[in-house]
């Protein structure tokens, strides 16, 4: 059985000190151990920015897309190779920004796909720029006179497109993400993982303090993730106080469940070999 | 009178939603059936309902590999139709248009031609109680005119609305009974042309689209993702009527950026992958082609042109991304294109396209174009007996657990090309990394890596142009004429050779399917012996000349190049030469 170091490379973090990326590195990491996984069994499709930089720090099979486009290529691997687990991991404006439409599409089908999201609300590695989920009004170095949209909801999107597993965790409660993040992985489905990542080089506004102040455990209140308009109701919290862990979470069937091609082995173990055209040719006499 | 016998070209034409191209398609296969080939074209502008649609069939003896300009049969299903095509008739020939229709009217019009009233309203609503039929009465007038045996006609509709039971089956037959019938002895006799059963041999009647399906699924191809765009749709429709069938899985994304990652997706996976797109969808692809590059992960994309640019004309034809496919995408990395000029080009080259993607760990482009896409041509059947699947190098976990440590980009390798590993297997683990990288994917931006890795991508570029298939010059070794093209342009330049015999001009012609890498030494060879080469495209500029004089240094001066979404007639090229 796999332990921690396993999933670690000879990359040490290129992240600034003290980044909130750093919590999300160490709870997948033990997550994917927890949940009994080697790092030859996952592959994990990364998004570009500083979350994408995760690439050379997290051993298993990666794949590096392109910004905006890890949910396809994730989606299409996992129709490939059923048995494989597909984990994505992505930012704000990679997924929110870029993204988007792929976001609300692959939620659509369902696919067994863990989708983590570095959410700092901000452009870290283009220097400080707004994001899609940065507050209205928040001044950065292309919004000088403030935001002037409001931000991207990402869970209530999630909800609104029937999302089957919505949760959302803070990087600076490494317990709680890690707990989360195998109950995303043991998910039958699409598991939305919105995690809050402090960006501490650009986003001076919601700070670690910032979040600590706000933060609670929808647990810990009783609360039940079975209802999806009260999920959406706890989507919109935020302010004095903003929801962790699970907001919604049900079973459907997955996309790849639904194909009856893939019901006897992976896609990409079948074989090529005697395919017979005749009755194709004949339909054309 | 003597009549030409199974030479004709048969048009029929109205608006869309009346049937037109499955009547269109009933008439080239009854002529198959029989023995005979056609080659079919149609028009149509981008409406569901409304607007001038046209299905042109050619008929001969022989392969027939594109369509004339004159038409011998025209089926007028409203007055537009004769306003608009009269002057394509051959002397002689004739019109069939309804009486009845008010709107309709010949007078005053060509004297050389044959008129033929036909009440096709009256006959569908007598006899199907559906004026919608008017086709099926115009399909049986059109083949008693040409004396084809009815009996044929009445098998084919059979086995066309099998699947909609007997009542319908027979309902057809009798509506194109009342059309065949009502066309006198007399008129048959003033009509020049007839056509003659011979042995039927089997042909098969397909598109291009259909062409590059088949051979997608012969060459092993299990994941298929497109956006619809038109002319490539079909392929889809294609695909996923037969996803099931042959284990497939055929992925309707919701645009071609996702379309492009997903066959990526699946294709780093090990899974043959496909997709494909005209010149739109292509744009939104190109990222994600350059990504297929630098990751080397195999996918084929086929690009269908339609003129653009932007929506342009989106349901007409023309050969104008050529050097967009050659340069889409930023950076520098081997361009893999292929052109099939016809349909059995279109099924051979989409199956070795698969295995030049898996041998090389490359996206490879290949380019065709609506009139290709579109086009029934008649065939034997496709044979794929010789066909071999070549994956390429791929490890074991034999391989694997040998002991020495495995490194998915090896730089060093000779031929370019270094072993995959797949996801899931163990100590296979590596990286596909869109940045630079190093033999195990981590980033690596150093002057030494940098330079290692755009030439061992390059060295794959040149170990395949070491071994690719070279063009061939075609026809008399010494002839007056060397044709050079690429694409579909190639039907009509083979039925310009047939009428060009005839006026004692001898030709062969070179064409260029391989188009990247580009196959320069033979090129240059070839050009550099013909005696007058001649260009043939379907586009403005002249994009595989100005091509051939940046690999050669050769300037075909003398060009055909025809822009306006039409395809060339074989008429026009022959003619060009004749003048000249």
């Amino acid at each position: 059985m796999a332990v921690v170091k396993d999933f670690e490379t000879k990359h040490f973090p290129t992240w600034c000190p003290g980044c909130g990326n750093f919590g999300i590195w160490t709870t997948l990491k033990q997550a994917l151990v927890k949940a009994g996984l080697d790092p030859h069994e996952v592959l994990i499709v990364f998004g570009i920015g500083c979350s994408g930089n995760e690439t050379n720090f997290l051993h298993g099979y990666g794949f590096h897309g392109l910004h905006g486009r890890a949910l396809p290529i994730a989606h299409g691997a996992k129709m490939a190779r059923r048995n494989v687990k597909v984990v994505v991991v992505g930012g704000d404006g990679d997924g929110y920004g870029e993204g988007l439409s792929h976001f609300i599409h692959t939620i659509r089908g369902n696919p067994e796909l863990t989708y983590i999201v570095h959410d700092n609300q901000v452009y870290g590695l283009t220097k400080g720029q707004a994001s899609p989920t940065s507050e209205k009004g928040y001044k950065s170095s292309s919004t000088p006179a403030g935001v002037i949209e409001k931000p991207i909801n990402p869970l209530s999107l999630a909800l609104a497109a029937e999302a089957t597993f919505v949760s959302q965790g803070f990087s600076g409660n490494a317990a709680h993400l890690t707990d989360l993040i195998v109950k995303a992985l043991a998910h039958p489905g699409f598991s939305l993982v919105n995690v809050l990542q402090p960006c501490v080089t650009f986003n001076h506004h919601n700070t670690f303090q910032w979040f600590y102040r706000r933060v609670y455990d929808l647990a810990k209140e009783g609360y039940t993730p079975n209802d999806r308009v009260k999920a959406i109701a706890k989507a919109r919290e935020w302010g004095d106080k903003i929801p962790l862990g699970i907001l919604f979470e049900e079973n459907r069937d997955t996309y790849e469940g639904d194909l009856p091609q893939l019901a006897k082995g992976p896609l990409a173990e079948k074989s090529l070999e005697n395919i017979d055209i005749d009755p194709l040719l004949k339909e054309l006499t | 009178m003597k009549k030409i016998v199974n030479n004709v070209t048969w048009k029929i034409s109205g608006e869309a939603g009346e049937g037109i191209m499955v009547t269109g398609l009933l008439f080239s296969k009854s002529c198959v059936r029989a023995g005979l080939k056609a080659f079919d074209y149609t028009e149509y502008p981008s409406l569901i309902r409304g607007g001038h649609n046209t299905y042109l069939t050619q008929v001969g003896e022989e392969d027939v590999f594109s369509h004339d300009r004159s038409v011998e049969i025209l089926v007028a299903l409203n007055q537009e139709s004769i306003v608009v095509h009269i002057d394509e008739l051959s002397a002689g020939g004739a019109v069939l248009f309804d009486p009845d229709d008010k709107k309709v009217s010949v007078e005053g019009l060509r004297k050389d031609i044959l008129y033929v009233p036909l009440q096709m309203a009256k006959i569908a609503s007598d006899i199907a109680g559906n004026r919608l039929m008017r086709n099926t009465v115009a399909l049986g007038a059109s083949f008693a005119l040409l004396e084809f045996p009815k009996e044929d006609v009445h098998k084919m509709l059979s086995d066309v609305f099998h699947s909609k039971g007997k009542d319908v089956i027979q309902q057809n037959i009798d509506t194109f009974n009342g059309g065949y019938d009502s066309v006198s002895k007399q008129q048959v006799d003033r009509f020049g042309w007839k056509i003659e059963k011979k042995k039927p041999k089997g042909d098969i009647v397909v598109t291009g689209n259909e062409a590059i399906a088949i051979g997608a699924i012969a060459g092993g191809c299990k994941f298929y993702s497109a956006y619809p765009m038109t002319p490539a749709s079909s392929i889809l429709g294609y695909m996923a009527d037969h996803a099931e069938q042959y284990g497939m899985v055929v992925k309707h994304a919701e645009d071609e950026i996702s379309v492009i990652n997903m066959a990526i997706g699946a294709g780093h996976m090990g899974t043959r992958s496909m997709c494909a797109t005209s010149g739109g969808g292509f744009a939104l692809m190109n990222e994600g082609y350059g990504l297929a590059a630098i990751t080397e992960t195999p996918v084929v994309i086929v690009l269908v042109q339609r003129p653009g640019p932007a929506t342009g004309l989106p349901t007409w034809t023309g050969q104008g991304d050529l050097q967009y496919a050659l340069h889409a995408a930023q950076g520098e990395f081997p361009r893999f294109v292929v052109a099939p000029g016809d349909v059995i080009e279109a099924f051979e080259m989409t199956a070795e396209a698969l295995n030049i993607a898996e041998e090389y760990q490359t996206p490879v482009i290949l380019i065709s174009d609506k009139q290709l896409a579109e086009s029934h041509q008649t065939v034997a059947p496709f044979d794929s007996s010789h066909f071999e699947i070549r994956r390429g190098k791929q490890v074991t976990q034999k391989e694997l657990d040998a002991g020495t440590v495995f490194f998915r980009y090896e730089s060093t390798v000779k031929d370019g090309v270094s072993p995959r590993s797949f996801p899931g297997m163990k100590n296979g683990i590596y990286v596909a990394n869109s940045d630079e990288h190093d033999g195990k994917g981590f980033s690596e931006e150093s002057s030494e890596n940098a330079i290692a890795m755009f030439k061992k991508r390059q060295r794959k570029f040149d170990t395949f142009k070491s071994q690719m298939p070279q063009p061939q010059l075609i026809g008399d070794k010494n002839a007056d004429v060397t044709f050079v093209f690429w694409g579909s342009v190639k039907g009509a330049v083979v039925e310009s050779i047939k009428r060009l015999k005839e006026y004692n001009v001898t030709t062969n012609y070179l064409q260029i399917a391989w188009v990247s890498p580009f196959p320069d030494e033979t090129v240059t060879k070839v050009l550099k012996d013909a005696k007058r080469p001649v260009l043939v495209e379907n586009n403005m500029e002249g994009q595989l000349g100005n091509l051939i004089r940046e690999k050669t240094g050769f300037d075909i001066k003398d060009k055909i190049l025809k822009f306006d979404g039409r395809p060339f007639f074989s008429e026009e090229i022959a003619a060009y030469i004749i003048k000249k």
